[in-house]
C-alpha cells in the first residue's frame, strides 16, 4: 500500500510537477500511514536518487521509452497495489492516466487543485463546469487515480535522503502506437511558467497594438497573453491563449487589458496571485476578480503606464 | 471510412446559473447544446468522409430529453445517430460512461475511426476518449490540433511541449481533436430540412448486453461528494475610475 507518484520525464529531466506531487504525496501518505513511492521511465540512477531526495521511499526505475510506459505501469499497479496513484495534469499525464484507469477498472479524477484526507478518506478537489464550481470527489476503487494541475501545490523539500531503487524490466509486448512521420521544434512561449503575464483582449483595435502590450510586458519582465477571439482571428499564436480551451496559468501577476472576463477566460487565470484589469466598462466582470483595476480607455492607460515605468527605470 | 463521433449534450455554460448557497448547478436554468468541442470532432469526421466516403454515426449517452438538441448532428452530416438512454445509465462517471460507450461501439456493424472532443464544458475531465480507446483496445491520439489527408492517408498533428509531432494514422483508432483542428461549418437550411426526416435510435441497457453492474452509478468508482461555488475571496478590489489616480496606484504596486 502506497501513494505512487508517476514522475514524468521531460527529455533528460524530471518534470517539476513530479516534485509537487511528492510534496502533496508525502502529506497524504503520512495521514494514511502508507508509503510514498515513485515510478519513472527512462532516466538513470541519479534520476531515481533525485526522486528519493524529494521524499520517495522506493523508486521503480524502468529503462526504455516513456511513450510506451502504459503496459508496464498497469502491470506495476497490479503487482504493488498502490492505494493512490498521482499523475501531473500535463498533456502527457492527462492522456496516459485514463488508459491506466480503464485497464485497472479504477476511478480517475481530473485536473485537481487540492487533495486532502478527511476522516481517513481521500478527497480530491477539482474545478468543473468551465471553472465555475469546485467539486469534491471521492473514489471507492483501489487504486484511486488522480491527475493534479501543475504549479498549484508546493514542491517537496529536497534534501539528502535514503531510499531504495528498484530496477524493472520493460515488458516485451508493448503495443505499437502510430508511425511518427515528422517531429519538429516549434517556437512557442512557455506561458505556464511565466511569472508575469500581460494579456490583451477584444478591446484592442488591431493586431499591431499587441506591440504596446509587448512593451509593457518586457518592462515588467513578463510575457504577452491573449483571450481566445484574437487567437481565432490570427492576431497572435495559440500558445499565448489563456483560458478554458487554452493555457491555465497561475502567475505572480496577471494584467488583463481590454478583456471582459468571460467564464472561459477566468477558468484559465482566476488563481493568479495578483490580478490587474484595465477596461473601459465599469460593469465588466473582470473587475470582480481584480485586486486593482482602472476603468478607462486602454489606449490612454497603457501608454501612461509604460511611460511611468520607463521613468522609474531611468 | 466509417466514423463514430462521440457527442455529449451539455447545458449552455454561458447561461447556466449556479447556486452560491447550495453550491449546485441549476441545470434547468439554461437550454442545452451540443458540447462545443464535439462540433470540431463532427467537422473533422465530415472532412474525412468527403475524401474517403463512408458513413458517420453519432453516438451519445444521455437522458431522452437530450434528443431534441442531439438531432442537430443530422444537419451537421451524420447519417445515423444513436442515443444511449436508460435510467440504469444515470449517475455514470467517466469509467462507466466509457464502458457504456465502448459496448455500444462494439454493437455497430463496423467502424474505422472514433472521433471525440477534447473535453466537455460541464464534467470537463477530458478522460472519456482515452478510456473508450482502452476499453476497445485500440490506439489513440489526444490533443490533435490538425488533421491532414494526403495520398489516401490520414495524418494527425499533436503539439506537445514545444514540439510538433505528426503521425500517420492507421485504423482502427481513436482521435480526440482540439478546437484548433478546424472551424465547424454551420448547417444550411436545406440540410436542416433534410435532417427532419431522420430519427434518432434509442438504445437501452438490454441492447448493450445488460451487464448493468458496469453502467451508471453502480459501475462508477468516483462520486461527486459535494460541490461548492468558489467565492472570490482575498482580492483587494481597488478599482479606480480616475485614470491618473489609478496609474499612480498601479505604478506603486508594480514597483514592489
Ligand atoms: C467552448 C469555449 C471555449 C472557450 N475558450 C476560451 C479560452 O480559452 N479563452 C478565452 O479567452 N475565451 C474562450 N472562449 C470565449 C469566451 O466565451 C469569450 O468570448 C472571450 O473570452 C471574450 O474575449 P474578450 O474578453 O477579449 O472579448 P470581449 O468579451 O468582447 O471583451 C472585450 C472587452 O474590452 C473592453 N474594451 C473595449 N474597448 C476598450 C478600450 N478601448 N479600452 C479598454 N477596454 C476596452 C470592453 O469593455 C470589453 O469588456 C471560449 C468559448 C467557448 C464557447
Ligand atoms: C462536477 C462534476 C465533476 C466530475 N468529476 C469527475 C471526475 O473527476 N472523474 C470522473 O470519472 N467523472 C467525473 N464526473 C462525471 C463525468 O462528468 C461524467 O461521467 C460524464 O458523463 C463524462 O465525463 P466528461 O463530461 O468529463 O467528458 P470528457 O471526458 O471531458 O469528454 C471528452 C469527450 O468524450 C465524449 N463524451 C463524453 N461524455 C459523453 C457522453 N455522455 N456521450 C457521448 N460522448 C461523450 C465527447 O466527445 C467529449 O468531447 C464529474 C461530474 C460532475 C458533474
Amino acid at each position: 500500500m502506497s501513494v505512487l507518484v508517476f514522475a514524468e520525464m521531460k527529455g533528460k529531466e524530471i518534470h517539476p510537477v513530479a516534485f509537487e506531487l511528492l510534496g502533496k504525496g508525502e502529506e497524504i501518505s503520512k495521514e494514511l500511514s502508507i508509503k510514498l513511492e515513485a515510478v519513472v521511465f527512462g532516466g538513470d540512477e541519479s534520476t531515481a536518487q533525485e526522486l528519493i531526495d524529494y521524499g520517495a521511499e522506493n523508486v521503480y526505475l524502468y529503462e526504455g521509452e516513456q511513450e510506451s510506459c502504459k503496459e508496464c505501469l498497469s502491470s506495476l499497479a497490479t503487482e504493488i497495489k498502490p492505494e493512490i496513484m498521482l499523475f501531473g495534469a500535463t498533456k502527457f499525464g492527462r492522456a496516459l492516466a485514463p488508459r491506466i484507469a480503464a485497464s485497472l477498472n479504477a476511478g480517475l479524477t481530473a485536473d485537481c487543485i487540492d487533495l486532502r484526507v478527511e476522516e481517513k478518506e481521500f478527497i480530491q478537489i477539482r474545478p468543473a463546469f468551465t471553472g465555475n464550481i469546485l467539486a469534491h470527489i471521492k473514489t471507492r476503487s483501489t487504486p484511486k487515480l488522480t491527475t493534479v494541475r501543475y504549479r498549484v501545490m508546493k514542491p517537496a523539500e529536497k534534501r539528502k535522503r535514503e531510499g531504495r531503487i528498484i530496477k524493472k524490466e520493460s515488458s516485451v509486448d508493448i503495443k505499437k502506437s502510430f508511425p511518427l512521420v515528422k517531429r519538429e521544434k516549434i517556437e512557442s512561449i512557455d506561458i505556464q511558467n511565466a511569472d508575469i503575464i500581460v494579456s490583451g483582449g477584444r478591446g484592442l483595435n488591431s493586431k499591431e497594438d499587441f506591440k504596446m502590450l509587448e512593451k509593457l510586458a518586457s518592462l515588467l519582465g513578463g510575457v504577452v497573453g491573449s483571450s481566445r477571439p484574437l487567437v481565432d482571428d490570427g492576431w497572435i499564436s495559440k500558445d499565448h491563449q489563456v483560458g478554458f480551451s487554452g493555457n491555465t496559468v497561475k502567475p505572480r501577476l496577471y494584467i488583463a487589458i481590454g478583456i471582459s472576463g468571460s467564464s472561459q477566460h477566468l477558468a484559465g487565470m482566476r488563481n493568479s496571485e495578483m490580478i490587474i484589469a484595465v477596461n473601459s466598462d465599469p460593469s465588466a466582470p473582470i473587475f470582480r476578480y481584480a485586486d486593482y483595476g482602472i476603468v478607462g480607455d486602454l489606449y490612454e492607460v497603457v501608454p501612461k503606464l509604460i511611460e511611468g515605468l520607463e521613468q522609474k527605470v531611468s | 471510412m466509417d466514423i463514430v463521433v462521440l457527442v455529449k449534450v451539455v447545458p449552455n455554460i454561458e447561461r447556466v446559473r449556479f447556486d452560491m448557497e447550495k453550491g449546485t448547478v441549476d441545470r434547468s436554468s439554461a437550454e442545452s447544446e451540443i458540447n462545443p468541442f464535439d462540433l470540431n470532432a463532427l467537422e473533422a469526421a465530415l472532412q474525412i468522409k468527403e475524401k474517403f466516403g463512408g458513413k458517420i454515426t453519432a453516438l451519445s449517452m444521455g437522458p431522452q430529453s437530450a434528443e431534441g438538441v442531439y438531432r442537430d448532428v443530422f444537419a451537421r452530416g451524420a447519417e445515423r445517430a444513436v442515443l444511449l438512454s436508460d435510467r440504469r445509465f444515470a449517475g455514470a462517471d467517466t469509467l462507466a460512461t466509457s464502458c457504456t460507450l465502448s459496448e455500444a461501439i462494439r454493437k455497430l456493424e463496423h467502424f474505422d475511426l472514433v472521433l471525440c472532443g477534447e473535453k466537455t464544458t460541464d464534467g470537463d475531465t477530458g478522460q472519456v476518449g482515452n478510456e473508450v480507446a482502452e476499453f476497445l483496445g485500440i490506439p489513440s491520439l489526444y490533443y490533435v490540433s490538425m488533421l491532414g489527408i494526403d495520398n489516401g492517408n490520414i495524418y494527425a498533428t499533436v503539439e506537445l511541449d514545444g514540439e510538433k509531432l505528426v503521425y500517420k494514422v492507421d485504423t482502427p483508432a481513436l482521435l480526440s481533436v482540439t478546437k484548433d483542428a478546424n472551424v465547424p461549418r454551420l448547417p444550411t437550411l436545406r440540410e436542416k430540412l433534410e435532417a427532419r426526416k431522420k430519427s434518432v435510435e434509442i438504445w437501452d441497457a438490454e441492447k448493450l448486453g445488460g451487464n448493468t453492474e458496469r453502467f451508471g452509478a453502480k459501475g462508477s468508482p468516483t462520486r461527486v461528494a459535494k460541490t461548492v461555488v468558489p467565492k472570490e475571496e482575498g482580492r483587494k478590489g481597488s478599482i479606480y475610475r480616475d485614470v491618473k489616480e489609478g496609474i499612480d496606484a498601479l505604478l506603486s504596486v508594480l514597483e514592489a
